[in-house]
C-alpha cells in the first residue's frame, strides 16, 4: 500500500484517528466521482423539471437515467438533454448555445422549472451560466436555475451542496396557505425503487402531511412551498443537511436527522418525528404502526437470520450515514462486518463507525479495488455491499453482492425494506453458485489474517 | 409517460436529446484495456474516469481498472502537470502495470496540458521504471465521439511503440475496430484458420470476458503485449476493420514503418465477411478453408429457410458508423428495408456510404450522422418500423412505440451475451440473423389472433 494511503485505513480498535476528507492521490484507481455527479443525483429525481447538462456529451450520456429514482407521474427527468459542447464553443464560448438550447426545449416540454448543470468544460471556458439562466427565467416565466456543479470543484459532497443551493433558489416561491401544523418535508431520499412511497405512507398514517419530498418523486410546485412545512426530516444526512440548516436559519424550520433503513433506525426515526410534534395521539399511532410493521417482518427475518448467523460482510458506500445503518442492519441479521469504507466520510463519521464496529473491522477512506479485493479475500467475506464498480469485483472473488447505490432495484427503506434487504442478502449469500467458484473449492480457503 | 417525443419535427440547433454517442475517453479506455498489463489513465477530474469505468462495467459486467489525475480546482487553473507526474509515480508504485496509456479529457485538453512533455520529464527524472512504458492519446470529447477516442488510442500505441527493424515478418497486423471481446476472439480464429500469423491490436478477449477464478486479477491474461505492438512495425500488411475505428492506426503504421494497409468494413453480415475472408485469402494465397465455407453455408441456409419472415420488414438502425454500415448492408441482403439509419458519430462519409448501400432498395431512407435518439424516435413516429436494431437506449422508443428491439452496439446495459457470443463473421451473422428472426417471430406470435396462431413456423 502506498504510504500516502496508510493513514486513510485503520481498524475500529485503533487508537489513532483516520485521515479523511482529502483529495484522492493522483494516479489512484479511486472509486470516487465528481461534483457534477453529486448534483445530478440529488436533483435528478424531480420529475417535472427540465435537466439540461451544459457540457460535452459524455457528462450527459453517463448520467442518463442511470438512477432508479422513480416518479409517480411525469418522467421528463428520464430524458437526457445536453448542449453537446463542440470545439467551436470551446473557442468562442457556449453561452449562446445554452440560451438557444433553453429556447428550443422549454416551449416544447413546458417544464415547471429548469436546472442547468455546469460541467468542468463550461466552467473552464468561463461561460456565465448564471446570466443565461437569469435571461431565460425572464423570457419563459419559469425558474431556470444554474447548478454550480463543475466537476473539478471536488467530490460528490461538493455537488450535494451545489444542488442544495439550487433547491434553495426554488424554495419560498410558492403559496403556503393551507399547510397545517402537522406538516413535514422529506429531505435526502431519492425514491430509489419507490422508497419514498413507503416512508410517506408511514408518515401519513401517523397523521402527517408531506409538503415536499426532496427530491424523490419530487415536484417543482411542492418544493416551492416547502418553507411552509413545520419540520424537515433529513435522511441520508450527507447530501442534504446543508439545505436543512439553511431552512432552519431562514424560515425557522427545525430538522431531525434520521435513517429509515433498518428496523431500529426506522422505528427511532418515526418516534423522533412524533416526539417533535408532541402530540399524544400521534405518538400512540406511531407506536401502533411500529408494533404492527415490526411484527409483520420479524418472523421472516428470524427465519433468514438462521442461515446468515456468523457470516461476514464488507461494505463500501458513498457517504457515512449509509454505512452506520448498514452496520446495524447487518448485525440484526447476525452478520459481522469485516470492512466498512466510504468515499467521502468525515472524521466524526469514522469515530462513530469505530464505536459501531468490532475492534478488528477495517475502516477505509477513499479505497480502491486493489486493496479492497485483498481484504475481501483475506477476511473470507461472504457478502460485499457497494455500487456499480464494486459489483463485478465481488463476483470475480466468488462473493455475494448487494447494490446499495443507484442501481438497486429493491426498496430498502422502512420495515418492509429491512425484510427486503434480508431477503436480498440471504439470496446472494446462499446462492449455490459460490460453491462452484474455484476459490471456494480450495481446501482451507478460510483465513482471518490480513489486517491492514 | 415515457413517451415525450413529439411526432412533428422540431428545429434544433443547440442541443442533443437522448444522445446516440458517448465521449472519446471511454473509447480510449476500451482500447487500452485491450493491451496486456496496461492501466488506462484518465488525465482530468475524477468524475470522468468514474463514469467511464462505471459505464464499461455496466456493459461488460466486469471490473474496469483505470486511474485518474484527480484534478482539483487548482489544476483547472494552473494545469495538470503536477497531477500527472504524481499520478505516474503512484501508478508504478501501487499498481505496477507494464504500460500506462494516458488519455486526456475535455478539461485537460482545454487547459492545454502538453502530455508528451510531461511524460518526457518523468522519463528524465527517472520516474518510469526500467522496461516500463507510457503512451498517450489526445481525446477531447468536444471533437468526435467515443469511436474517435478508440481510434486515437490505438494510433497512440502504434505511434509510441511500433518500430521496424528492417526485417519484414510473415505476420500481418489486424486492427479489429470497435467490437466485443467475443468478436476479437472470433477474428483471431478466422485468421488462425488460414494459418496466417497475425498481431491484433487491441485485443480485449480474455480481458473483458475473463472467467471467474475466485481471484480478482488487476491485469487479466488477455491483451496485445507491448512486444507484439513493437513488432507491428515489421509486419507485411495491415488489415484495418472499420474506417472510423481503425484507419488512423493503419495509416500511422504505413507512415511510420511502411507497412501497407487496407481498410475494410467490419465483417458483420454475409457480404462484409466475404470481403474480409477474400482479403485474407489474397494475403495467404491459399483457398478458403472448408471450415469457413461450411460456416458460410450455414448462414446462407438459415437466411433462405426463414427469408419469408424477413422480406420487406422495415427496420431502424443506429449506433457507431462502422457497425451501422455493416448492419445496414446485412439487413439489405436479407431483404429487409432499413428505412431509418442513424449514427451519433460524425462524418459525412457515413451518409454517403449508407445512401450507396440503400440506393436500389430503399432510396427514400432517412439517413443521418450526428443524430440522436430523439430524432430517431421522431422518424419512427412518422414512419413505423417492424424492428429496431441498436443500443439499450432504444428501449424507451421500443416501449413507447411497441416495436421489438434487437440490442447491438455500445452500450448494452440491460442484457448479457454480447461480450460472449460474436457478431462478426459467418457464425456471428448466424447469431444476429437468429436474433432478428426470433424477434420478428415472437412479435408475430404475440399479435396473432387465435385462428392464425401457428405451431410450426
Ligand atoms: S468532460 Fe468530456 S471526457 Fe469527461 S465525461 Fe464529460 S465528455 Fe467525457
Ligand atoms: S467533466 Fe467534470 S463534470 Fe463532467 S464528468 Fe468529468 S469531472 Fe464530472
Amino acid at each position: 500500500m502506498l504510504d500516502a494511503r496508510k493513514s486513510q485505513v485503520i481498524t475500529a480498535g485503533d487508537a489513532r484517528a483516520i485521515v479523511c476528507d482529502r483529495p484522492s492521490v493522483a494516479g489512484s484507481v479511486t472509486q470516487r466521482a465528481c461534483t457534477f455527479c453529486g448534483s445530478r443525483v440529488v436533483l435528478y429525481p424531480i420529475g417535472d423539471a427540465l435537466h439540461l447538462v451544459h457540457g460535452p456529451v459524455g457528462c450527459a450520456a453517463y448520467t442518463w437515467d442511470i438512477r432508479g429514482a422513480l416518479s409517480s407521474g411525469m418522467q421528463l427527468h428520464r430524458n437526457s438533454f445536453n448542449t453537446d459542447i463542440r470545439e467551436n464553443e470551446v473557442i468562442f464560448g457556449g453561452e449562446k448555445k445554452l440560451a438557444r438550447a433553453l429556447r428550443e426545449l422549454i416551449p416544447i416540454h413546458k417544464p415547471k422549472a429548469a436546472f442547468v448543470y455546469a460541467t468542468c468544460l463550461t466552467g473552464v471556458i468561463g461561460d456565465d451560466v448564471e446570466a443565461v439562466c437569469r435571461g431565460a427565467t425572464a423570457e419563459f416565466g419559469i425558474p431556470v436555475i444554474p447548478v454550480q456543479s463543475e466537476g473539478f470543484r471536488g467530490t460528490k459532497k461538493h455537488g450535494y451542496s451545489a444542488a442544495c443551493a439550487a433547491l434553495a433558489q426554488l424554495i419560498d416561491s410558492g403559496d403556503t396557505t393551507g399547510i397545517g401544523p402537522f406538516s413535514v418535508n422529506i429531505l435526502g431520499d431519492f425514491n430509489i425503487a419507490g422508497e419514498i412511497w413507503t416512508i410517506k405512507s408511514y408518515l401519513q398514517r401517523m397523521g402527517l402531511e408531506v409538503v415536499a419530498s426532496m427530491t424523490g418523486d419530487g415536484r417543482v410546485d411542492d418544493i416551492r412551498r416547502a418553507h411552509g412545512a413545520k419540520l424537515n426530516i433529513v435522511q441520508c444526512a450527507g447530501s442534504m443537511t446543508s439545505l436543512a440548516k439553511m431552512m432552519q436559519e431562514k424560515y425557522g424550520i427545525p430538522y431531525v436527522q434520521v435513517s429509515f433503513f433498518g428496523l431500529e433506525d426506522c422505528a427511532s426515526a418515526l418516534y423522533e418525528v412524533a416526539k417533535h410534534f408532541a402530540d399524544l395521539a400521534m405518538l400512540e399511532r406511531t407506536r401502533a404502526l411500529v408494533r404492527e410493521e415490526t411484527a409483520a417482518v420479524l418472523p421472516e427475518m428470524a427465519r433468514l437470520r438462521k442461515d446468515l448467523e456468523g457470516k461476514v460482510a464488507a461494505l463500501y458506500v458513498g457517504g457515512a450515514f449509509k454505512a452506520f445503518s448498514l452496520v446495524k442492519a447487518l448485525r440484526q441479521l447476525g452478520m459481522r462486518v469485516a470492512m466498512a469504507g466510504t468515499q467521502t466520510g468525515a472524521q466524526q463519521d469514522y469515530e462513530h463507525l469505530k464505536e459501531l464496529c468490532d475492534a478488528d473491522t477495517i475502516l477505509a477512506d477513499d479505497s480502491n479495488p486493489l486493496e479492497m479485493a485483498a481484504w475481501l479475500a483475506a477476511r473470507d467475506v461472504d457478502l460485499f455491499i457497494g455500487g456499480v464498480k464494486e459489483r463485478p469485483v465481488a463476483y470475480k472473488l466468488g462473493i455475494g453482492f448487494c447494490d446499495h447505490n443507484h442501481e438497486r432495484k429493491i426498496g430498502l427503506a422502512g420495515f418492509v425494506g429491512m425484510a427486503a434487504f434480508a431477503r436480498e442478502v440471504h439470496a446472494t449469500v446462499t446462492s449455490p453458485i459460490w460453491k462452484l467458484v474455484p476459490r471456494r473449492q480450495r481446501p482451507g480457503c478460510s483465513n482471518t489474517e490480513g489486517t491492514p | 409517460m415515457l413517451d415525450m417525443t413529439p411526432a412533428n419535427s422540431v428545429e434544433r440547433t443547440a442541443l442533443k436529446i437522448n444522445p446516440a454517442k458517448t465521449c472519446q475517453p471511454v473509447g480510449a479506455m476500451y482500447a487500452a484495456l485491450g493491451v496486456h498489463g496496461c492501466l488506462p489513465h484518465s488525465h482530468g477530474s475524477q468524475g470522468c474516469c468514474a463514469y467511464h469505468r462505471s459505464h464499461l462495467t455496466r456493459h461488460f459486467k466486469e471490473p474496469i481498472m483505470a486511474s485518474t489525475s484527480s484534478f482539483t480546482e487548482g489544476s483547472s487553473v494552473f494545469g495538470g502537470m503536477a497531477n500527472l507526474q504524481q499520478a505516474i509515480s503512484t501508478i508504478f508504485e501501487m499498481y505496477d502495470p507494464e504500460i500506462i496509456a494516458v488519455h486526456t479529457t475535455c478539461l485537460s485538453e482545454t487547459i492545454g496540458d502538453d502530455i508528451p512533455t510531461i511524460i518526457g520529464k518523468c522519463q528524465n527524472e527517472g520516474k518510469i521504471p526500467e522496461g516500463k512504458v507510457i503512451v498517450h492519446a489526445n481525446t477531447p470529447s468536444y471533437v468526435g465521439f467515443h469511436v474517435t477516442g478508440y481510434s486515437n488510442m490505438v494510433k497512440g500505441f502504434v505511434k509510441y511503440l511500433a518500430a521496424s527493424t528492417g526485417r519484414r515478418s510473415d505476420a500481418i497486423n489486424l486492427i479489429p475496430g470497435w467490437v466485443e471481446p467475443s468478436d476479437m476472439a472470433e477474428l483471431k480464429r478466422y485468421i488462425a484458420a488460414f494459418n496466417l500469423p497475425a498481431i491484433m491490436l487491441p485485443d480485449t478477449s480474455s480481458v473483458l470476458d475473463a472467467p471467474a477464478t475466485g481471484e480478482h486479477s488487476f491485469y487479466p491474461k488477455g491483451g496485445t503485449t507491448v512486444a507484439q505492438i513493437r513488432a507491428m512495425g515489421d509486419a507485411r500488411h495491415t488489415l484495418a476493420l472499420g474506417a472510423w475505428a481503425s484507419e488512423e492506426a493503419a495509416i500511422q503504421l504505413t507512415k511510420q514503418c511502411e507497412v501497407p494497409h487496407e481498410v475494410l468494413d467490419l465483417p458483420i453480415g454475409l457480404a462484409a465477411t466475404d470481403r474480409f475472408i477474400s482479403a485474407i485469402a489474397k494475403l495467404t494465397g491459399t483457398a478458403v478453408p472448408q471450415l469457413l465455407e461450411d460456416e458460410r453455408g450455414r448462414l446462407v441456409d438459415v437466411i433462405s429457410d426463414m427469408h419469408q419472415y424477413l422480406g420487406g420488414k422495415k427496420v431502424a438502425i443506429w449506433g457507431d458508423p462502422d457497425q451501422v454500415i455493416a448492419l445496414t448492408e446485412f439487413c439489405r441482403d436479407m431483404d429487409m428495408k432499413p428505412v431509418h439509419v442513424m449514427t451519433g458519430g460524425n462524418g459525412q462519409a457515413f451518409e454517403e456510404r449508407i445512401k450507396a448501400i440503400l440506393a436500389d432498395s430503399v432510396p427514400t431512407a432517412n439517413i443521418k450522422q450526428q443524430g440522436d435518439l430523439f430524432q430517431m424516435h421522431q422518424w419512427i413516429k412518422q414512419e413505423k418500423v417492424d424492428l429496431m436494431i441498436g443500443t439499450t437506449y432504444g428501449k424507451f422508443i421500443s416501449r413507447a412505440e411497441d416495436i421489438p428491439l434487437v440490442r447491438f452496439g455500445w452500450p448494452i446495459l440491460d442484457r448479457v451475451g454480447h461480450s460472449y457470443f460474436p457478431s462478426v463473421g459467418y457464425t456471428g451473422g448466424l447469431r444476429l440473423a437468429t436474433q432478428i428472426i426470433s424477434a420478428i417471430q415472437e412479435r408475430q406470435d404475440r399479435d396473432a389472433p387465435d385462428h392464425a396462431f401457428e405451431l410450426v413456423m
